[in-house]
């Protein structure tokens, strides 16, 4: 009689890398509707073609590597890389300019390292932070929100023609410097003057920012009831950064660093923490070293968009976190089951 | 060692144990000032200089020098060369002194030139030590020049810039513009290109490596006799 050799483990996730991959697809989607409803059609056009272009550089890369191009295309996970850069990146930026980050997160950030779940850094966020340091010029044109100013929005033509080049001169009269930016810029007014004198400026945040950065929490809080990812690592960072900011928002004067409110709903932070911080390749694995690997990244985003260089920090703090995360693992290893804990044999 | 050939000398210091991309040797002034061409170029000839000077040094001294000082003895004699070297610039090409600027001293802790004294040249005469440096600091200069050149083509779509620093005016003429209105690739010329591009040459010297290989492995299993045992156990390789 044969017995069925099945070697460990043998208790099975209930889910396929594909479908979990597709779920975090579907929970970008709210944030994604907010963006394109205040920014126009650029987001959109961004996702798709970072997604052609992604899947292209992921088959190439294949076929060098002479790996099975079709089982790995379907596990999505080279999708969900173009999805976060596509919406990482301002709305319609050049063509040229997304097809180098896909190439990069692809080819050397993932690929070359060995393919998914070998990276060491998360490949959006390295190819949006090689972007950012190339090409400051192009990565720092954000559009200007529904609301704040006279003319149209971005419709799907006309945002296509500038992502590929045709008229991109026109963008210029439509961008806007992003709330984040403004602030650190202040150093004269009042937040609250500032806030009643610069158009961008919404209910707690950013105009649009606020909204697509509830988006992307709601998706969040779906992928944390689907029970994608455990709620340590966004949480411990959404915490982090709300103390610091209340800390160091010393009641709004010209020097403050921005309310918590501010801080929670602006820039990345959302997308942040509940799309980067909790992939699961390159953060921490045990459930104390997420609360830990979180934390750092919330105390470095605040650290980074007050007193840095840059407006935003989520990328540069996930990435230094990346480089910290092994680090983090190897002091926070939980106890295996039938051993003691180093500290109770003494 | 004695009877060691000059063509395996400059095989071993271009190719086979180049200094830069298989000793990874003197990777700081590598991946420091290979910027543009011209600051390669710069940083390359002034190694070289220090290697053959201090390589032919080493090597006459090499009987005289007891262990116990043997180092020290070799640090001061390349302190020495560098120095010289770096008054010489600031003679010549004073421009380029600046812009290579605290590389220039710092020369005398590259590994290379240590590596190479203690290694070969306080083993060998005089004149393979002298050429063994020569080789040994062309080799780092190649890939020194190579890694600038591909930096600054793709970090400013344009090669040979400024390349009058060294060779006076009329080389003010010698930069090519490969792509005019060319968006400027910052990551290529900061230091993380210097990173990125210096894996690729390597990866790309271990890829001819292994064809060389292939080739040479397949020429043999050629002219291997016909009447030998076949094999029908175990890995065949």
């Amino acid at each position: 009689m044969g017995f069925l050799k099945v070697s460990s483990p043998h208790a099975h996730g209930p889910m396929s890398t594909a479908s979990v991959m597709r779920l975090v697809l579907l929970a970008t989607l709210p944030g994604m509707l907010a963006l394109t409803w205040f920014f126009g059609f650029g987001t959109i056009v961004n996702v798709l073609w970072a997604s052609i272009t992604a899947l292209a550089f992921e088959a190439l890369a294949l076929r060098w590597r002479k790996r099975p191009i079709g089982f790995y295309l379907n596990d999505y996970s080279a999708l969900v890389t173009a999805f976060l850069l596509g919406i990482a990146l301002p709305p319609a930026a050049p063509f040229w300019l997304i097809m180098i980050g896909t190439g990069f997160a692809i080819l050397i950030c993932k690929q070359l390292y060995g393919g998914m779940g070998y990276n060491p850094f998360n490949p959006a966020m390295a190819a949006y932070v090689m972007l950012l340091i190339s090409f400051p010029v192009q990565m720092t044109q954000w559009l200007a929100p529904k609301g704040s100013f006279a003319g149209d929005l971005l419709g799907p033509i006309e945002a296509l023609r500038y992502c590929f080049g045709f008229g991109r001169e026109a963008i210029d009269a439509i961008t806007m410097a992003t709330p984040l930016d403004v602030l650190k810029q202040n150093n004269s007014l009042l937040v609250s003057d500032l806030w009643s004198q610069s158009p961008q400026f919404g209910q707690v945040a950013g105009k649009g920012w606020e909204w697509a950065n509830a988006g992307f929490l709601l998706g969040g809080a779906y992928l944390i009831y689907r029970r994608i990812f455990t709620w340590h690592a966004p949480l411990s960072m959404l915490a982090v950064l709300t103390l610091m900011s209340l800390f160091f928002y010393d009641g709004g004067s010209s020097a403050s660093g921005g309310s918590p409110f501010f801080h929670l709903f602006s820039g990345a932070t959302m997308l942040g923490a509940f799309f980067i911080v909790t992939d699961p390749v390159t953060s921490a694995v045990s459930n104390r070293g997420r609360l830990i690997y979180g934390a750092l990244i919330g105390l470095l985003i605040y650290i980074i968009r007050v007193w840095g260089n840059y407006p935003d920090a989520l990328a540069f703090s996930v990435l230094l976190m990346n480089f910290a995360a092994p680090f983090i693992d190897h002091f926070t290893q939980p106890r295996t089951y039938g051993h003691k804990t180093k500290g109770a044999d003494k | 060692m004695s009877d060691i050939s000059y063509r395996e000398i400059s095989l071993n210091g271009l190719w086979k144990n180049n200094p830069a991309i298989v000793q990874l040797l003197g990777l700081c002034p590598l991946l420091a000032v290979t910027g543009s061409v011209i600051n390669a170029l710069g940083m390359g000839l002034a190694t070289m200089l220090v290697l053959t000077v201090s390589n032919t040094c080493v090597s006459m001294i090499r009987s005289f020098a007891s262990d116990a000082i043997r180092l020290p003895a070799f640090v001061m004699i390349i302190a020495a060369a560098v120095t010289c070297i770096e008054l010489l610039m600031q003679a010549f090409a004073y421009e380029l002194f600046q812009i290579l600027g605290i590389f220039l001293p710092l020369i005398t802790t590259n590994c290379v030139i240590l590596g190479r004294a203690d290694a070969f040249a306080c083993k060998n005469k005089v004149l393979p030590a002298m050429y063994d440096g020569f080789i040994m600091g062309a080799g780092f200069a190649v890939i020194l020049m190579l890694l600038g050149a591909v930096r600054e083509i793709i970090g400013t779509g344009a090669i040979f810039a400024n390349m009058d620093l060294l060779f006076g005016e009329g080389a003010k003429a010698w930069k090519i513009v490969l792509v005019e209105d060319y968006t400027a690739v910052l990551v290529a010329i900061l230091p993380p290109g210097a990173f990125i591009f210096t894996g690729m040459i390597i990866a790309l010297k271990n890829i001819i490596d292994d064809g060389i290989k292939k080739r040479e492995a397949a020429k043999t299993i050629e002219s291997a006799p016909t009447s030998r045992r076949v094999r029908v156990t175990g890995n065949i390789s």
